[in-house]
């Protein structure tokens, strides 16, 4: 399809694009006016009830925990999918990037850049245990707290390289923080099956609001989400950076250009 | 003024769409598309918000204040999630392309003969 026709048929469509949403905002309350009653609700009920101060954790581990068990796995088949993609192919060989340029060698990363990473380390992982484990008081819970525990491992991939990266957090220990959390989550589903009569109910003891250990079940399900997404990410990170690595034999090449 | 967010919400996604059709480069175009999707974000969002209200976090005033919706805050978080995994296939998709076709644009990205 030439520029000009693409162009084109994208005005027709993007004019009845517009049509229909004009349409659909047209029909919208106006912009600080909320009808809906189960927001309101939901602010007025989850605190005693559920002993989160966070109405937003509540919602999504707990009333809503059913359709977070199916984000949990639309994240889950993404990495398997990222990973079968990346998967390697034939002819495909993994070495090291200073072997590629002959008689340029990779620069060396600075002292700076090494000390100011590996000194982030720490304190990243710290705030990651944090967001994740303070998930039901204040905003935060597992996906965000485990992107930043993820990022822990992007910053020893800054700081050093990339078979150093491996050797800190392995291909093995990913997928098995990957599994084991996506598992974890959806036992903590069924044991509320099991100890209370319905998938997700709340069966923990719920504790005071603003207290770590509180929330019932949504403290654990945030850990075993957190675990999830840590693995979830550093593995996908691995894959991508493991891209860098790879060459192409000679044949593919020729093949490619021809 | 009570239309101008929805009315950024068209913007954005405008913009995020027509940069997915004329662009030059498979990883711009997954970039388009995250901007087209974060205007349902903001859409979401809009659609939750109350005059006067704060966030649905009690954790340092009483129960009772006025919060805007925590169910679209929940359901833009679910959002989120699927963003970054949809990004992150395309983009694992875009690496297998450039690899097999040696190219980045779109454009020159066409099914083998056999």
């Amino acid at each position: 399809m030439s520029d000009r026709v693409r162009m084109r048929v994208f005005a027709v469509a993007g004019l009845g694009l517009l049509a229909l949403l004009l349409w659909g905002l047209w029909g919208l309350p106006d912009f600080g006016v909320y009808r809906g009653p189960y927001g309101d609700i939901l602010n007025r009920i989850a605190v005693p009830e559920r002993s989160t101060t966070d109405v937003v954790t509540a919602v999504n581990f707990d009333y809503r925990g059913f359709d977070t068990l199916g984000e949990e796995f639309i994240l889950f088949s993404a990495v398997v999918g990222v990973t079968s993609i990346l998967r390697g192919l034939r002819g495909e060989r993994a070495r090291a990037p200073e072997d590629e340029a002959a008689g340029r060698r990779v620069p060396e990363t600075s002292l700076a850049i090494r000390v100011t990473g590996l000194g982030l380390v720490p304190p990243t992982i710290l705030i990651g245990l944090y967001v994740v484990a303070h998930g039901h008081q204040t905003p935060g819970g597992g996906f965000q707290g485990g992107v930043i525990l993820a990022t822990a491992l992007l910053l020893t991939y800054l700081s050093a390289d990339y078979m150093t990266m491996r050797r800190v957090g392995p291909t093995w220990l990913s997928e098995l923080a990957e599994g084991m959390g996506a598992a974890g989550f959806a036992l903590v589903g069924v044991s509320g099956l099991v100890a209370g009569g319905a998938f997700f109910e709340n069966f923990l003891g719920k504790g005071t609001p603003g207290e770590l250990l509180s929330a019932g079940t949504i403290l654990v399900s945030n850990f075993a989400v957190g675990l999830a997404v840590t693995g979830g990410f550093a593995l996908m990170l691995s894959e991508f950076l493991q891209q860098t690595l790879v060459r192409r034999s000679g044949r593919q090449r020729r093949a490619r250009r021809a | 003024m009570s239309f101008l967010p929805y009315a950024v919400v068209g913007y954005v996604a405008a913009i995020g769409l027509y940069g997915v059709v004329t662009s030059r480069n498979v990883v711009h175009l997954v970039i388009c598309l995250s901007v087209m999707q974060s205007s349902s974000y903001l859409l979401l969002l809009s659609i939750g918000f109350k005059d006067h209200a704060s966030a649905p976090i009690f954790a340092d005033v009483p129960v009772g204040t006025r919060a805007v919706d925590p169910v679209v805050q929940a359901l833009t978080l679910t959002d989120v999630v699927v963003g970054a995994t949809v990004t992150a296939l395309l983009l694992a998709l875009a690496v297998q392309a450039h690899k097999r076709y040696g190219t980045a644009d779109p454009r020159e990205l066409r099914p083998e003969r056999r």
